[in-house]
């Protein structure tokens, strides 16, 4: 539809300007005008326009000069020139210079109409082409691993690079910033995607039980092995082994671990049958591993092994804007599960969950949202249904007044005194009734 | 809604009382009006066609005093500044809207005379003119008489009369 596209009219003479003002809005286009280059170049930086329709002789900068700076700063703006015969000349340079077409004076309606329609048409043709490309090369996700912002974003260019390959990753990054659903990402974007990926959390096991579930072990192998079972290396055969918190692997278990990744083989525990396994390897930690190596703590050799294309996940502060995404995705998620009737985070809440810092990262605000919307009892998540206290967030308003720090402060020592308020007045050294009334005067109110 | 049908140097009386009656079918009350307006000053010589907008505005300055929509219908041949010609010009959301049977006749075309099909043609410019008096834009719709058209060809594709959809706008 013609409403959806934004046409700058540019042209020195007011009468130009208005009679094709009225011609494009009678189309049905959204049309704005501008007098000169300079002008049109302040409503262009405003806002954006799908076709511009410029007089090629005006006074300042001419129609040629401004079709450059607007292809400079979009490439794909249609310009159509509008020019005397006598300069049909530079029209035609126009057109090495970008511009979709031109049209002289006076054009038949019939022909700038069709014109205009064609240049839109095609301009929505290949916004639509792109769209899909960009479908096409967008990697497949898990669900949850989610962000629009422009740190996730890099993080899925780097998946999308390295997943075909049979390159061991590294993945670092905060506890619960999604490690795991990184290394999912570059599984089910690899040729393996048809095999498993098989997570080990190394952090989780003591090394005898870790030795036994990463190369499985044989009937009898230790008191209670009653069967032969397979190992995590085994079951990863033809997918990938996801290794999670590498970085807390024993001595013993890391010499093991650097002699399986170089031979892709190995003995069950109990056993002496060397078994081959075809695996990709990915690994996670939050600690670092630099300082690590250093001390000692982790050998050399295996970091360089393990360490060959590392990524970043950056923790969730550091990437605030995908904060309602996520708490959306998960509302959905959480209210579907348990049937409850919350549609909404309501806007104070979204501003309290974007300014938190999220030490615990996404898996902090999973658990958040879900603890909400088990309490919530209204149609939207209220500040007050979130599990944590008002002092945690830092207060980014920028208000430096005395009152605002003692707005804050009071508010601090209440919640660390669950707002007993005879024990908050004598800590803060004021009585009982100032504090009343500062609590009412700043509207401070118990959370939990 | 009353329609001032003002006819401005336009000779074809019997066209005129076609177009009246015609337009009686549609809205309540249609009146031709007889107002001198002075179009010199729209004329170009170079072009030798009428600029549009000047015929309406001192069109407006003699109409202040009538409530409704102000219709001119003309036999000049009228322009907008960089379009070499049109059938007419209307004020969006407006009162005054003009047409011209200059183009709309067949003999333009092919030498031929045919008054049905001017009478249908200059039927469906007026509408149209009227159409964006009340607001509308040009319509998707082929059927529909707000359907944009440029050519004399498109004239006699798109339809007689107003869709439902642009039907909602008008004020009968």
């Amino acid at each position: 539809m013609n409403d959806k596209v934004k046409i700058l009219i540019v042209d020195d003479e007011k009468i130009v300007r208005e009679s094709l003002f009225h011609w494009f809005e009678e189309e049905g286009y959204k049309v704005d005008t501008a007098e000169s280059g300079e002008d049109a170049l302040k409503k262009f930086e405003k806002g954006k326009f799908d076709l511009f329709l410029l007089d090629m002789k005006m006074p300042g900068m001419s129609g040629l000069e401004l079709l450059k700076k607007i292809k400079e700063a979009d490439q794909d703006a249609i310009v159509i020139l509008i020019t005397a015969f006598a300069s049909v000349s530079s029209a035609i340079t126009a057109l090495k210079d970008g511009a979709y077409d031109y049209v002289t004076k006076p054009v038949d309606p019939d022909e700038l109409a069709h014109l205009v329609k064609k240049a839109v048409e095609q301009r929505a043709l290949k916004i639509e082409n792109e769209q899909l490309k960009e479908k096409l090369q967008e990697i497949i996700k898990p669900d949850n691993l989610i962000g629009e912002s422009r740190q996730m974003k890099k993080i899925y260019d780097l998946i999308q690079t390295v997943a075909p390959t049979d390159t061991t990753v590294m993945i670092r990054g905060e506890s619960g910033t999604g490690k795991e659903l990184v290394a999912k990402a570059i599984h089910i974007n690899s040729k393996r995607k048809y095999f498993p990926i098989v997570t080990v959390n190394c952090g989780a096991l003591a090394e005898s039980l870790l030795e036994s579930e990463l190369f499985g072990h044989e009937k009898g192998a230790f008191t209670g092995a009653q069967f032969k079972r397979k190992g995590k290396f085994e079951m990863a055969d033809g997918g990938t082994i996801f290794l999670d918190e590498v970085g807390s692997v024993s001595q013993k278990m890391q010499i093991e671990l650097l002699r399986v990744i170089e031979t892709r083989q190995f003995s069950r525990v109990g056993g002496n049958q060397l078994i081959k396994s075809d695996f990709r390897i990915i690994a996670a930690t939050n600690e670092p591993l630099e300082d690590l190596v250093k001390s000692g703590k982790f050998r050399e050799d295996l970091y360089y092994r393990l360490n060959v294309f590392s990524l970043v996940v950056p923790p969730l502060r550091e990437r605030r804007q995908d904060i309602p995404l996520l708490a959306h995705y998960f509302l959905n998620r959480f209210t579907t599960a348990m049937n409850k009737p919350i549609k909404e985070i309501s806007p104070e809440a979204t501003d309290f969950i974007v300014k938190y810092d999220w030490p615990g990262n996404v898996r902090e605000l999973e658990n958040a949202i879900e603890r909400a919307v088990v309490v919530g009892k209204n149609n939207s998540i209220k500040v007050e249904d979130l599990p944590f206290q008002l002092s945690a967030v830092e207060d980014n308003s920028g208000d430096k007044s005395l009152s605002a720090f003692e707005k804050k402060h009071i508010q601090k020592i209440l919640n660390e005194n669950n707002w007993n308020i005879s024990r908050s007045a004598h800590i803060l050294e004021i009585d009982r009734v100032t504090l009343y009334n500062k609590i009412n005067k700043y509207g401070l109110r118990q959370i939990n | 809604m009353k329609i001032h049908l003002l006819p401005v140097r336009f000779t074809n009386s019997a066209l005129l009382a076609s177009v009246k009656e015609n337009l009686t079918n549609i809205f309540n009350d249609v009146e031709v009006i007889n107002i001198d307006i002075n179009i010199d000053e729209a004329y170009s010589k170079e072009r030798e066609q009428y600029f549009s907008t000047i015929i309406i505005a001192e069109t407006i300055k003699k109409t202040v005093q009538l409530i409704g929509k102000v219709i001119i219908i003309t036999d000049v041949d009228l322009y907008i500044p960089v379009l070499t010609f049109i059938y007419g010009e209307a004020q969006l959301n407006g009162k005054h809207s003009i047409v011209s049977v200059c183009r709309l006749h067949e003999e333009f075309y092919s030498g031929k005379t045919d008054e049905t099909l001017l009478r249908i043609r200059t039927m469906k410019e007026i509408l149209h003119e009227i159409g964006h008096n009340f607001g509308l834009k040009h319509c998707i719709n082929w059927d529909c008489v707000m359907h944009s058209s440029t050519s004399i060809e498109e004239v006699d594709i798109k339809g007689s009369y107003y869709c439902t959809s642009c039907m909602k706008n008008i004020i009968f």
